[in-house]
């Protein structure tokens, strides 16, 4: 594939692209409070004393919320650093109780490490991690409860997040989506984020400049807050875009945090301006005096690191190396952690890893999607799927019958053993019964034996096919295939 | 019968105990002697329901023969402390009618041991003073006066001075303070009574209105060495909500009090002879010098070179804290909120401050800000740090070759009110002795020493080692025992 290019009027530019992560910790309380982040509750009802910063409240460390981000960061491959220190960030807004924001800025739980990305259509590429800390959410602002007034509501204040910081490596649209999909893919394996970008688990800072190939760096900005994969892309695109047309008007690039609005522009999308550096917020930023520094000791670290479960990488490679997967089958069966977990559970049944893999990737998938259901929401177990390919691999069922019965099982729930008992699907390799019906076939159809015979061999299939119906289906496709051949060729 | 209201903590729980008196009359006569006292202003709020409940409750376990360490005391408690249910304001506008629906760990240590409330003991507003000048509700007024036959109103010092003035006025046996730079102590020497800041993280910071989370430590203000012991300990002790609590046994401080410093040796830092140091400050220093060898110390002379920069340092660190503390003081959840017509957010944010917040605490609240913001950060705050950790050294090396560091308390007697208030660097030199050890964490206590020549209280400071307190009131048991300090305030009010 060729390097991804804007075309300008003075050439071609090529953009340079940073993103800014930002993942909410799976815990079931606050980073430093005992409240609940359950997500959907009703505003103002996981607060406690501390998210509010009422008078002579104090931060209390939640271990957990620690561990799974060195969990993370070792996933990515990350210095982990035993010694960390959270720092306040201070700013006025009525979102943040505190007027700070407890975060780690310098020195943070984890430093360098790496991704590895496959863009569509694209080499395989290394963006590298610049480092990932901790720190709280704020909470949300609600404007539109009254017609002069806004409210605040807490719930997510002092919820934990990750804040993943790439470096700038990335050179594409293509290859940030690409990013984005393969670090939410690896923070639900470790499941230290369920990424879900709907809900405001992950979001995204996208920081883009743009430079003639291999120039200087160019100024960047800041697009805050993008909350999709196709968002990513969209403002990338857009604002590389618009760089290069303010560049190539003789403007120059002001480093400045920018809004994407995707119903912007006419519907096609657009940044604007938030804010420039000019008048930024002076952070001053100072080691917070209410929490000691944070030392992990190794049992500590051994132990997050025996926790960790295969990554999507080592998994795919497993499932083409071990197992003999496809290449396509094994990307798309660790593409997600939930597709993998469906397709071992499977496996721990006892049933061969090819037809296994192949029915999910199709057959499986494609009924979901016919229902517009997730894996998660399946009608069907991993435990029921696995009974459905063992009866194909035993030869009880024919392809076709099985596509039967899946559609039943899909429609009564019921397994596809007792689907088969109920109703008779069994394939049969009788031979006794297949030669009877062959016969009759045989008889009934004089002429076009006569023409077969006289080398239209492509009538072959009629003679399946009108046998495989007198057999309702259920005769085993090879078996029929050989006592016809010889019938035939008599 | 003695007067009621004479009797410190140690007299009052024995008593209480043997049935001398009931826990009822003492809370009755406290009760009394802080409406009497009202001319002092020591008193924010007063709760006199809750002293008598709690000695209802004393007397109720007196005759089933179930005490508790503090039965039967009741105490005030420095409006810094959220009190459940009691309004708690920090003395500032800005939380006027604040009402906690939390009760602060160490308010609720005293009072699960016991212990009853008098009611919410005036300071500077949010500990940032020395003179109790900066309250929003009116500086307390020292029960102490000249002897000179002027009537002047002396200065309790600050911050704890609702604290000092109530308990040298007899209007409570004992009370709590905070010290963050030396809130405890310079009033404890002002007004005549003892007082001690344990090592920073014995007590609990939760729920304790933050000033400077670094230095803030709890710590009781009373008549004597004996009492300070008994509160300390209740008040001690492990926080799992304070992260920076010390997760360590409590000592029986009162029980292995003693005032025989044989094997002691008590240093004296050469560098606390400050210039200009009244020469009753530097007799005061050595009767103490004389006392503590008296009940057996060897005297050694140490040096605590970086302690010329503990005051600057301090004054960085603790107004760099907090300016970050006080953000949440904004309008937006409790508290004072100004929201002129048509105001967007930051307009209320700026009415609000500017309303709430005394101008002392404006004043730190804009050099925090200043001393953290890009540009200067390097060269304010991370070299305060860096001196910090110097000072903390300096002293490690001086406990090296002795036990405890005698010093003065304050350098004056109390000032007048009003004497200072126009300058704040004179009122910030208040602190000079006090700072270092504030900084380096370390317990540190004022005793009473002797009275200057206009008739005034004098306090002498011991320095201990870290979580060393035992050395620290046994010193100043030693002192007291000899300075047979009996003078208190003639009662004007």
């Amino acid at each position: 594939m060729t390097d991804y290019r804007i075309q300008g009027a003075t050439g071609e530019w090529e953009v340079v692209i940073g993103l800014e992560v930002h993942a909410q910790v799976t815990s079931e309380s606050k980073l430093f409070s005992g409240a609940s982040t359950a997500f959907g509750a009703e505003p103002n009802s996981q607060v406690s004393l501390v998210d509010a910063a009422m008078p002579g409240m104090l931060p209390v460390l939640n271990g957990e919320c620690i561990r799974q981000a060195v969990r993370t960061g070792m996933a990515l491959d990350a210095q982990i650093n035993p010694w960390s220190r959270f720092d306040r960030k201070n700013y006025f807004y009525a979102d943040l109780p505190q007027g700070y924001q407890i975060s780690q800025l310098y020195h943070p739980l984890v430093g360098e490490g790496s991704l590895r990305i496959e863009p569509e259509g694209g080499e395989p590429k290394t963006i590298g991690i610049e480092r990932l800390h901790v720190e709280q959410d704020a909470g949300k602002l609600m404007h539109d409860q009254h017609p002069t007034r806004s409210y605040v509501d807490l719930n997510r204040s002092g919820v934990a997040l990750m804040e993943i910081v790439s470096k700038p490596d990335m050179r594409s649209p293509a290859e940030a989506g690409a990013y984005v999909r393969k670090l939410r893919a690896v923070l639900r394996y470790v499941g230290s984020c369920d990424g879900n970008m709907e809900q405001g688990s992950m979001r995204a800072d996208v920081n883009v400049s743009v430079r003639k190939p291999g120039g200087e760096l160019g100024t960047r900005t800041e697009t805050k807050n993008v909350n999709s994969v196709r968002f990513v892309m969209a403002a990338i695109e857009i604002e590389a875009r618009r760089q290069v047309d303010v560049i190539e008007d003789g403007g120059t690039i002001v480093q400045e945090t920018r809004l994407f609005d995707p119903d912007g522009n006419g519907g096609k999308g657009a940044t604007r301006s938030m804010r420039s550096k000019e008048d930024a917020h002076d952070y001053r930023y100072f080691p917070d005096p209410d929490l000691l520094p944070l030392e992990l000791d190794d049992a500590f670290l051994k132990a997050a690191r025996a926790s960790l479960p295969e990554l999507p990488d080592a998994k795919r490679a497993r499932y083409e190396g071990e197992l003999g997967l496809s290449a396509y089958n094994a990307d798309i069966l660790t593409a997600d952690v939930e597709t993998a977990r469906w397709f071992e559970a499977m496996l721990a049944e006892n049933v061969p890893a090819k037809p296994a893999a192949n029915w999910l990737t199709s057959e499986l998938f494609g009924a979901l999607n016919r229902m517009g259901r997730d894996l998660v929401d399946s009608p069907v177990s991993p435990k029921q799927a696995a009974e459905l390919i063992a009866l194909v691999a035993d030869g009880t069922l024919s392809g076709s019958l099985a596509k039967q019965v899946f559609e039943i099982m899909l429609e009564t729930g019921q397994g596809a053993g007792a689907i088969v008992e109920d109703r008779g699907l069994k394939q049969t390799s009788d031979t006794g019964a297949i030669e009877a019906e062959i016969a009759k076939v045989i008889a009934a159809n004089p002429d076009k034996v006569a023409d077969y015979k006289g080398g239209k061999d492509k009538l072959f299939g009629f003679f399946v096919g009108q046998t495989m119906r007198a057999m309702a289906g259920k005769a085993n496709p090879g078996v029929v295939n050989d006592l016809l051949k010889k019938a035939l060729d008599a | 019968m003695t007067n009621l209201t004479d009797l410190g903590i140690a007299d009052i729980r024995d008593g209480v105990a043997t049935g001398s008196f009931s826990a009822r009359e003492v809370a009755t006569a406290f009760n009394d002697a802080v409406v009497a006292g009202r001319a002092l202003n020591a008193y924010l709020v007063e709760t006199p329901e809750l002293a008598l409940a709690a000695a209802d409750a004393a007397d109720a376990a007196k005759a089933l023969g179930d005490l508790k360490p503090l039965s039967g005391v009741p105490l005030g408690i420095k409006d810094l402390f959220c009190t459940k249910g009691v309004e708690t304001t920090a003395a500032s506008g800005i939380l006027k009618g604040f009402v906690p629906q939390y009760e602060s760990t160490i308010s609720a240590k005293l009072f699960d041991a016991g212990a009853g409330m008098l009611g919410k003991l005036n300071m500077d507003q949010f500990a940032m003073g020395s003179s109790n000048e900066t309250s929003a509700f009116g500086n307390v007024i020292s029960p102490w006066k000249r002897n000179d036959g002027g009537n002047a109103a002396l200065a309790p010092g600050g911050s704890s001075g609702g604290s000092s003035s109530a308990v040298s006025a007899r209007m409570a046996p004992g009370a709590t303070g905070t010290d963050t730079g030396g809130s405890i102590r310079q009033p404890a020497a002002f007004t005549g009574i003892s007082g001690i800041k344990p090592t920073y993280g014995r007590c609990s910071r939760w729920g304790t209105i933050a000033f400077a989370s670094s230095l803030d430590q709890a710590g009781p203000m009373a008549r004597d060495v004996r009492d300070c012991a008994i509160m300390l300990e209740a008040m001690s002790g492990f926080d799992p909500k304070d992260a920076t609590s010390l997760d360590l046994p409590v000592p029986a401080w009162e029980t292995s009090l003693s005032g025989d410093l044989k094997g002691k040796k008590v240093g004296v830092p050469k560098e606390y002879r400050v210039d200009g140091m009244p020469p009753e400050i530097e007799a005061l220093w050595q009767q103490g010098i004389a006392y503590v060898k008296d009940a057996g110390a060897e005297i050694v002379e140490v040096s605590l070179p970086h302690t010329k920069y503990a005051l600057p340092t301090y004054y960085i660190i603790a107004p760099a804290e907090a300016s970050s503390n006080l953000a949440r003081y904004d309008g937006v959840r409790y508290g004072l909120r100004d929201l002129p017509d048509g105001a967007n957010l930051q307009q209320m944010y700026a009415a609000t401050r500017a309303d709430g917040f005394g101008a002392e605490v404006k004043r730190r609240i804009m050099i925090g800000t200043y001393v953290l913001s890009a540009g200067f950060y390097d060269a304010y705050f991370t070299k305060a740090q860096k001196v910090r950790a110097l000072i903390v050294r300096d002293f490690e090396q001086a406990f090296a070759t002795c036990d405890v560091l005698l010093t003065p308390t304050a350098p004056s007697a109390a000032f007048g009110l009003g004497e200072k208030s126009d300058d704040p660097l004179a009122m910030y030199l208040n602190d000079v002795f006090t700072v270092p050890s504030s900084l380096a964490g370390l317990p540190a206590m004022s005793v009473p020493g002797g009275l200057d020549g206009q008739g005034l209280p004098l306090g002498l400071q011991i320095i201990g080692r870290a979580l060393d307190e035992q050395s620290v009131l046994n010193a100043g048991l030693a002192i007291e025992q000899r300075a047979g300090f009996t003078a208190r305030p003639g009662q004007w009010w």
